[in-house]
């Protein structure tokens, strides 16, 4: 349970970051705040030849509201995003799920960004900014560049970040009027990682579902957006039947993976259970807003 | 092999760390500040928590030297800490403990809830205590000390 030998660099600006990986790329290591890696180092599953080490980068850190959209600098550190009134005030959803990513200790060191960029299929953060709409901003010594929340997970802990860029902010839609958001998850323990989950931003009046994004984690291999559970359900009253309806279709959506967690079918099991709640919750809201 | 420098219980310390050693390998082996346990060695159990910069932290998964210049207290550096002194004797009075292998981190993730969260009452201590973990099982003990100390930092504002 120790971690490899490897050499490590401080990087004291973004530039000289940004060079390190363009000279190292897939050799090289990110270490923000190092909560999912140094993990992953001490079992030994990943060997880097170089961890560059970004948390003197205070210029990729902080929370700020820019053309409607809350700007979350990569290194922000969770705890710091728990405690944002901006984030308390125009992402509800992100709030909701703070609690849920790790326990206090974990939080005051892991970043907002190194959630994103890990791509775990159990993390809450990647299905939050998936159901919001958000854009990544990374960069390399090649430029910079915008990717889309909807095209930035690939698979299993794959994204489009290139392994000679680094993720420097999510930009992330503000809350608009006539949109709740609810957030659901279960875990055998508060922190732990789920076995079920669910982020949900919909466009409700209290009675119907104009539209709605639910994204499911801790099933498939990445945040995984329902379209069919949404269709059932869309421009109709909320009732019992369209409960019903949006949970038969989500087997249509979601086709989850065993793990440690749970059963696929298990985990299915719960996603629907979790659907049926977290839309009554999002009506509950909407009533009573 | 890396020069760095931390604050250590009050004391500045410059040492030279290889960079795959974690703060919690660095202090137990190079410091002796063995009231850091090592459980699970990967965030899970929470045993390894010291405070550093005012805020609790796995010591485990933090490298030694990206704490460059960081101000560490540990449980040996606690006794002139109110609130750890206090928790101390709570944990004491209300039998916080059975084999004690998770009580350093504990009081360390105590005091940050007694300090936060003022106003907690005991479903919210249980939340806030998920990341120790007591392998004797001792939560009851363990909520009933931190809930006294909380009472009492409220009897003493009022």
């Amino acid at each position: 349970m120790k971690a490899p030998k490897m050499t490590y660099a401080r990087a004291d600006s973004v530039a000289q970051a940004l060079a390190l990986l363009a000279e190292h790329g897939d050799g090289a290591n990110v270490l923000a705040g190092g909560q999912s890696l140094m993990p992953t180092l001490n079992m030994r599953l990943s060997k880097p030849d170089l961890l560059i080490d970004i948390n003197r980068l205070e210029d990729l850190a902080g929370i700020s509201v820019e053309d409607d959209a809350v700007r979350i600098g990569a290194l922000t550190r969770h705890a710091a995003v728990q405690r944002s009134p901006i984030v308390a005030e125009h992402l509800p959803l992100i709030a909701e799920a703070m609690p849920h990513v790790a326990h206090v200790a974990v939080r005051n060191r892991g970043t907002f960004g190194g959630s994103i960029a890990l791509a775990d299929p159990a993390a809450e953060l990647p299905a939050c900014i998936l159901a919001l709409g958000a854009t990544i901003t990374v960069e390399s010594v090649r430029g910079r560049r915008d990717i889309a929340a909807a095209d930035f997970f690939k698979g299993l802990f794959e994204t489009e970040r290139q392994p000679d860029e680094l993720l420097i902010e999510i930009r992330i839609p503000c809350q608009r009027p006539g949109t709740v958001h609810a957030f659901m998850e279960l875990s055998r323990r508060q922190g732990d990682f789920a076995i079920a989950g669910v982020a949900c931003a919909a466009e409700t009046d209290g009675e119907t579902v104009t539209d709605a994004k639910l994204v499911y984690f801790a099933s498939e291999d990445r945040p995984t957006l329902a379209a069919n559970a949404v269709a059932a359900i869309a421009g109709k009253v909320w009732s019992d039947e369209s409960r019903s309806a949006a949970m038969a279709a989500l087997s249509e959506d979601l086709d989850p993976m065993d793990n440690l967690q749970g059963s696929a079918a298990f985990k299915l099991h719960l996603q629907r259970v979790l659907t049926g709640r977290v839309l009554d919750q999002a009506i509950e809201r909407a009533r009573a807003a | 092999m890396m020069e760095t420098t931390l604050t250590i219980n009050g004391e500045s310390i410059t040492a030279t760390v290889e960079p795959r050693t974690t703060l919690a390998d660095f202090l137990r082996e190079q410091r002796r500040l063995t009231g850091i346990h090592l459980g699970c060695e990967h965030g899970v159990c929470g045993a390894c928590t010291i405070m550093v910069d005012g805020e609790p932290v796995r010591s485990c998964i933090l490298y030694a030297v990206s704490c460059d210049g960081a101000h560490i207290q540990t449980i040996e550096g606690s006794d002139t800490d109110p609130v750890i002194v206090a928790l101390q004797a709570s944990f004491t009075a209300h039998h916080g403990l059975q084999c004690g292998y998770c009580t350093p981190a504990m009081l360390f993730t105590a005091r940050d809830i007694v300090t936060r969260l003022p106003d907690a009452d005991e479903d919210r201590v249980r939340l806030e205590l998920a990341g120790n973990i007591c392998r004797c099982t001792g939560y009851a003990g363990i909520v009933r000390a931190i809930m006294a100390v909380l009472h009492d930092r409220r009897a003493k504002n009022e």
